[in-house]
């Protein structure tokens, strides 16, 4: 993972001490809240409905324990006990009180974590497949990419001031786990026959009020190009980028606007002005951030674990948590393992300061003190031996952390909606608790199969509802909550935008609304392996709405 | 009727303006206006928008019940309620008041 040298740790440092002494100037008087405000979120502070809400960057995902068991610490002593793990898989903690945040950014720095780019409209924290470099269907670890992305992103003085927030997602595995057809930019690092290494570069994806899949504007970008042809994207988009209208300000409408032709040609020829100098990227340096992300020494085992099985035998809670939460591992005898933060009736992406501590006490005992935060707001320990397993599961089951949902219907997206964020039209938290009671009987999901739902209380999206094969977008009818209901959208390798499938729904109709979806499906799908998106795009549309369509009258 | 609310500079709580022109976090206590008096209540805050006490005051619509004032949207029950279903239980906070 990345390691901080000295100028990061000064740097980070004196932003602590420069936002110390602009809160004081706040409290003091000598700062209004209108010059204060970006400065605020330049740290990633935000004033929410009820307090002001901390987001701390985990970048593309990666914790060591150390760090996880500080951001414990500071959810039991600073917040309200809990932090909430996020779709651009960060933390948030929704209680902090203005005063003690520089006291908190200093904790974090100690840990070489920050709240800065967080917020406004900059480069955000890159995000990566939770499995990189762990999974077996991974054909390059993208991981050293995303950190040489996270450096040259991280305060680029020409890129501070953006017409709008800037997202960057990279995969490096046969499936994409980090939904890079709904970034600004999306990356697929690829091998080609020959045996050198480059991206497939997917511009101008994203949610929000306009949704667009990403356009695919080079096939193959040799490795070396990497930063000067993503920095020739950015000054484009900087130049061209709209900034008369926040809702037109992204760089999806830019390409919807300008045409994906005309941001290609200026792409390209930026890219060709600037390859090739400074930006280029030794073999030899990229070979270098490559080995702080070396495998960790697995040690050989058998591709079956004897223990493993003897547990599932007489253990059916394990051997179901086994075939939900448990992935193949590139290194025979090992797996990654997904702690889902979705129990029946919990808060989607919550954990406890005292669920922390134990996440990192299992990594630092089964999985060398490593572990990710999943954009599906889950944690994963990336490398467990199989024969480890069932001790962990013992203890994450002591701990309320056992839920073996990993991407069945109680696995939802869920966005914080209106119990925190100040934008929300509606609640998202009380839809997703009622949708996981309604799904926790293992047989009915084990029935249903893996499904993607995804909650939004607002159209900007944050839970991904557009590429939910069931999304749900709360809106605002005459102060009250109404949900309307998508279905049809995929952000993996089959991206597709949802459509709206009916007339919208009170709350105490969302769950049956989602049950009646879940259950045309059933009807339609030709075999319990056919995917929602792939019977979607068999029968249509039509099959859902007039199923709604009954449930509403 | 109205009530005027806004955040607390120091900690972001929310607070309703009272007839004392205190800020307090319990809804009970915020001050009932008739829609005449509305804007010198806010003109009133903005002075302890000045004074560093509050940030963004505004009005917000109630029903006056018979437990008190009841806002009339619901996103503004919320704010005034905390979170209907968020972890909180796990630490003191105000009871969950919003429909
Ligand atoms: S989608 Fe809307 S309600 Fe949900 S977190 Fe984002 S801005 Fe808030």
């Amino acid at each position: 993972m990345y390691v901080y040298d000295d100028f990061d740790r000064r740097f980070v440092a004196a932003r602590v001490e420069q936002f110390r002494d602009q809160v004081a100037r706040r409290l003091s008087g000598e700062l209004t809240e209108e010059q204060f405000r970006p400065l605020r979120l330049m740290n990633g502070v935000y004033l929410q409905l009820h307090s002001y809400m901390l987001r701390v960057a985990i970048p593309y995902g990666t914790l060591s324990s150390t760090q996880l068991r500080r951001l414990a610490r500071i959810a039991r002593t600073h917040d309200r006990g809990y932090g909430h793990f996020t779709t651009r898989q960060n933390i948030q903690f929704n209680w902090p009180s203005l005063e003690k945040i520089p006291g908190i950014l200093a904790e974090l720095a100690e840990v070489e974590m920050h709240a800065i780019q967080t917020s406004g409209n900059c480069i955000r924290s890159i995000t990566s497949d939770h499995f990189a470099g762990a999974s077996a269907d991974e054909v390059v670890d993208p991981r050293p990419y995303a950190e040489i992305l996270r450096q040259w992103s991280s305060v680029h003085p020409e890129f501070g001031f953006l017409p709008r927030k800037f997202k960057i997602a990279i995969t490096g595995a046969v499936q994409d786990r980090a939904a890079i057809r709904v970034h600004d930019v999306g990356l697929r690092v690829v091998r080609r026959d020959d045996g050198e290494i480059g991206f497939t570069v997917f511009v101008g994806g994203g949610l929000g009020r306009s949704p667009f899949l990403a356009w695919e504007l080079r096939n193959f970008l040799p490795e070396k190009d990497l930063l000067a042809y993503v920095e020739a994207i950015l000054r484009v988009y900087n130049l061209y980028g709209r900034r008369d209208n926040k809702y037109k300000a992204r760089i999806k409408i830019l390409m919807h606007e300008a045409g994906f032709e005309t941001v290609r040609d200026e792409v390209e020829a930026e890219f060709a002005r600037i390859r090739g100098r400074a930006l280029e990227l030794p073999a030899a340096d990229v070979a270098r951030i490559a080995r702080r992300f070396a495998l960790p020494a697995l040690a050989g085992r058998p591709a079956v674990s004897v223990v493993e099985a003897a547990a599932a035998a007489a253990d059916p809670a394990f051997a179901r948590f086994v075939a939900t939460n448990v992935t193949p591992h590139k290194v025979t005898g090992h797996a990654s393992l997904t702690i889902s933060l979705k129990p029946v009736g919990g808060v989607p992406g919550d954990a406890t300061a005292d669920q922390m501590d134990l996440v990192a006490d299992l990594a630092e005992r089964h999985a060398f003190g490593e572990i990710r935060v999943g954009h599906r707001q889950n944690l994963i320990l990336p490398h467990v031996a199989r024969d480890d397993l069932p001790a962990i599961h013992a203890a994450l089951a002591a701990a309320g952390l056992a839920t073996a949902n990993a991407g069945l219907a109680g696995d939802t997206i869920t966005c914080p909606g209106l119990d925190f964020c100040a934008l929300a039209n509606a609640r998202s938290i009380p839809v997703a608790k009622k949708i996981s009671h309604r799904f926790a009987d293992p047989a009915r999901a084990d029935e249903i199969g893996p499904i993607d739902i995804k909650i939004s209380g607002c159209i900007n999206a944050c839970g991904h509802h557009h590429v939910g094969a069931i999304g749900i977008l709360g809106v605002d009818r005459k102060g009250e909550e109404f949900y309307q209901i998508t279905v049809g959208g995929s952000a993996g390798d089959d991206a597709r935008l949802g459509d709206i499938a009916g007339p919208g729904f009170r709350p105490h109709r969302v769950t049956d609304a989602v049950e009646t979806v879940i259950d045309t499906w059933l009807d339609h799908r030709v075999a319990p392996s056919e995917s929602f998106v792939d019977t979607y795009r068999r029968v249509g549309l039509a099959p859902f709405r007039e199923a709604l369509a009954a449930l509403a009258r | 009727m109205q009530i005027v609310t806004a955040n607390r500079l120091v900690d972001g709580r929310v607070v309703f303006r009272t007839a004392a022109g205190h800020w307090s976090e319990t809804l009970a206590a915020a001050l009932l206006l008739d829609a005449a008096d509305v804007s010198a209540a806010l003109a009133a805050s903005a002075a302890d928008v000045a004074a560093r006490r509050i940030v963004a005051p505004y009005a917000v619509e109630v029903t006056l019940t018979s437990s008190g004032p009841v806002p009339k949207t619901v996103r503004e029950r919320i704010r005034a309620g905390g979170p209907t279903s968020g972890s909180e239980t796990l630490a003191p906070t105000r009871p969950a008041r919003a429909a």
